[in-house]
C-alpha cells in the first residue's frame, strides 16, 4: 500500500529531513512511526499526503507512483488517504455531522448516501448521539474521534495519524488505538506517528524508528530505551 | 414464460445503472451548487452591516453612470421632439404693414426649401407673450406694443447647415430686421449629448473597475477569514474548483445585490423627480415624460454586474487560494 524506496527529502534551506528511507507497508498493516521531534516523522507524513514532494527516490502509495501525480490530481490522490491530526483540525463553524460529511461532499456523494455513511462513521466512533453538536462542545477525546470519523468516512485505503493520542490520557488513548485496530482488521493500512513511548510499548505492532532523517530500525522489537515502558504491559 | 437468462436480465439493467450514475452525479453536483450558493448567501447575511456597506458601495458606483445614462436618454428624447421643428424666426421691421407681412409669408411658403410659414402679427405676439410670461401687466405699463411681427419659417431641409444658409438668405430681405435660426441650441445640445455619452462610457469603465476592486478586496478578506477551512478542505481532497466555489457565489451575490440596489436607487430618484418634471413639461406644453432605464438596459446592467462579481471573485481567488496550502 505504501512503498518507500530510497526516499530523501531535502528542504530548500538545505536541511536534510529524510535520507534514503526504505520500507513497505502492506494492506491492513498497522504500524507505528516514531522518533524525536525533528527526526523526520512529520516530513514523512507530509510526503505521503503530498504536502511536500520527495527530492529523491521513489514512492508508491495505493499503487500509484507519487511522482506521476500532478498538481491537479492531488485532490483525488488525497481522497484515498484518511488523515487524523494531533490538533483535530475540526471546523467550529459547523456541526459534528457537517465536519464528518466534508470529505463526502467534496467527493460529490448524494445527500442520502452522505447521511448513511456519516452516521455509520459516527456510530463506529461512538458519537452518533452528538452529531448535531458543535465540536467545540466536545471533550478532547471526543474531538479526536470526530477527526477519526472524518478520516474514515470516505473508506480510505490508507489511514495516517499524526500524534493521535497526543493530548489524551492512557484510557482514552486505548480507545483510539482500538479504533485503529478495527480499521486495520478490515484492510485499511494504518500508519501512526507518535512519540508516546508508553503507547508504543503497550502494543506489539510493527515499529519504524527515525533518527535525524534516517530509518534506524524497522520491526517488532522495542529498542532498549523503551524497555522501562514494557513493564506497563506486564513483562 | 421462460425464466430470463442472466444475460437478458443484466444487459438492460447495466445500461440503466450507467445512466442513473451519471444522473446521480449530475443531481448531486446541482444539489451541491445550490447548497453552496445558499450557504454563501447565509454567510453574507450573517454579517449584515459589512455586507450592506459593500453592496451599497457597489450600488452607488453602478447607479452613477446608469443615472447619467437615464438623463442622457431623456435629453435625447427631448431633442428628438424638437429636431424636426427647427425653425427660422424672421423679425420684421416695425414699419412693415400687416398686409405686407402676410404677403411675404405666403411668398416664402412657395419656396422649395421652405415647408410652410406662419405669420404672427404684433398683436398675436403680444397676446402670446402675456399668456406665457405673466408679464402682461408690465407690458400694459409700457403703453405701446414693443414686439415686432414675426414670420416663422419651417425649413424643408432637415440638416442644420442647409437651414443656416437659408437663414442667411432670408436675412437679406428688406422687410426682415433679424433672421434667427432656432436650431443652434439643438446643435449645442447634440454636442453636449455627445460629450455626455462619452462621459457615461468613461464613468462606466472607471466605476466598473472600482466595483471590481471592491469585490476583489472583499473576497480577499473572506478568503483570509476562512484560511483554516481551506487548508482542511484541501487536505481531505477538495479540488481548487471546490475551494473556489463559495467565493465565486459570494462574488455573484455582490454583483447581483449591488445592481438590484442600484436599479432601486435609480427608480426611486426617477419617481422622486417625476412630479416636478410633469409640472415643467406641462408648463412647456410638452407631452414629455420621464423614461427609466428600460428592461433591456436593466437586464444588461444586471448581467454586467454579475460578470464583474464573478471576474472579481475569480481574480481574488486565483491570487490567494493557491498560496493557502497545508504544510
Amino acid at each position: 500500500m505504501i512503498h518507500f524506496h530510497q526516499v530523501s527529502k531535502r528542504y530548500d534551506n538545505g536541511k536534510e529531513a529524510l535520507l534514503n528511507i526504505n520500507f513497505e507497508l502492506d494492506q491492513g498493516e498497522l504500524t507505528f512511526l516514531t522518533g524525536h521531534s525533528g527526526a523526520g516523522k512529520s516530513t514523512l507524513l507530509k510526503l505521503i499526503m503530498l504536502i511536500e514532494r520527495p527530492s529523491g527516490g521513489r514512492m508508491v502509495v495505493c499503487n500509484q507512483d507519487v511522482a506521476k501525480v500532478g498538481r491537479s490530481a492531488i485532490p483525488y490522490y488525497r481522497r484515498q488517504i484518511g488523515m487524523v491530526f494531533q490538533n483535530h483540525q475540526l471546523l467550529f463553524d459547523r456541526s459534528v455531522y457537517d465536519n464528518v460529511a466534508l470529505p463526502l461532499i467534496i467527493a460529490g456523494y448524494r445527500p442520502r448516501e452522505t447521511g448513511r455513511r456519516v452516521r455509520a462513521a459516527l456510530d463506529k466512533v461512538g458519537l452518533l448521539d452528538k452529531e448535531a453538536l458543535n465540536p467545540i462542545a466536545l471533550s478532547g477525546g471526543e474531538q479526536q474521534r470526530v477527526g477519526i470519523a472524518r478520516a474514515v468516512v470516505n473508506k480510505p485505503q490508507v489511514l495516517i495519524a499524526d500524534e493521535p493520542t497526543g493530548n489524551l490520557d492512557p484510557e482514552l488513548s486505548a480507545e483510539i488505538m482500538d479504533l485503529f485496530d478495527q480499521f486495520s482488521q478490515v484492510g485499511v493500512t494504518v500508519l501512526i506517528a507518535t512519540h508516546d513511548l508508553g503507547l508504543i510499548a503497550r502494543y506489539d505492532h510493527r515499529l519504524l524508528s527515525l533518527d535525524q532523517g534516517r530509518l534506524i530500525s524497522d520491526g517488532f522489537d522495542r529498542p532498549d530505551h523503551l524497555q522501562p515502558h514494557l513493564h506497563e504491559r506486564g513483562f | 414464460m421462460a425464466p430470463k437468462t442472466p444475460a437478458q436480465r443484466t444487459a438492460p439493467r447495466g445500461a440503466t445503472a450507467a445512466r442513473t450514475t451519471f444522473r446521480q452525479r449530475f443531481d448531486s453536483w446541482r444539489e451541491h451548487h445550490k447548497e453552496v450558493a445558499l450557504e454563501s448567501l447565509r454567510r453574507l447575511l450573517a454579517t449584515p452591516l459589512p455586507t450592506a456597506m459593500t453592496i451599497l458601495v457597489i450600488a452607488i458606483a453602478l447607479s452613477l453612470p446608469a443615472g447619467l445614462y437615464v438623463m442622457l436618454k431623456n435629453a435625447e428624447s427631448i431633442s428628438e421632439d424638437w429636431d424636426g421643428s427647427a425653425q427660422i424666426s424672421l423679425f420684421l421691421n416695425f414699419n412693415t404693414q400687416e398686409q405686407q407681412g402676410r404677403k411675404l409669408a405666403a411668398e416664402l411658403a412657395r419656396r422649395d426649401d421652405v415647408k410652410r410659414t406662419e405669420y404672427i402679427s404684433r398683436e398675436q405676439a403680444l397676446a402670446e407673450f402675456e399668456a406665457q410670461s405673466g408679464f402682461g401687466d408690465l407690458l400694459e405699463e409700457l403703453g405701446e406694443n414693443p414686439l415686432p411681427a414675426v414670420v416663422v419659417v419651417y425649413p424643408a431641409v432637415t440638416d442644420l447647415t442647409a437651414a443656416e444658409s437659408l437663414r442667411t438668405d432670408l436675412d437679406q430681405l428688406g422687410e426682415v430686421d433679424l433672421a434667427q435660426l432656432d436650431a443652434q441650441w439643438v446643435q449645442r445640445l447634440y454636442a453636449i449629448l455627445d460629450l455626455g455619452r462619452r462621459l457615461v462610457v468613461a464613468l462606466s469603465m472607471g466605476l466598473a473597475l472600482a466595483v471590481l476592486l471592491v469585490i476583489i478586496n472583499t473576497i480577499r478578506l473572506a478568503i483570509e477569514s476562512r484560511r483554516d477551512e481551506i487548508v482542511i478542505v484541501k487536505l481531505v481532497g477538495g479540488t481548487d474548483a471546490f475551494v473556489r466555489r463559495p467565493f465565486m457565489y459570494t462574488g455573484l451575490w455582490f454583483g447581483l445585490g449591488g445592481c438590484l440596489v442600484a436599479l432601486l436607487l435609480i427608480q426611486t430618484v426617477l419617481w422622486w423627480l417625476d412630479e416636478p418634471v410633469q409640472t415643467l413639461s406641462a408648463l412647456y406644453r410638452s407631452q414629455f415624460e420621464l423614461s427609466g432605464l428600460g428592461l433591456r438596459v436593466s437586464f444588461l446592467m444586471l448581467l454586467g454586474s454579475v460578470v464583474i462579481g464573478l471576474v472579481g471573485a475569480r481574480l481574488a481567488v486565483s491570487q490567494h487560494i493557491r498560496a493557502i496550502e497545508p504544510g
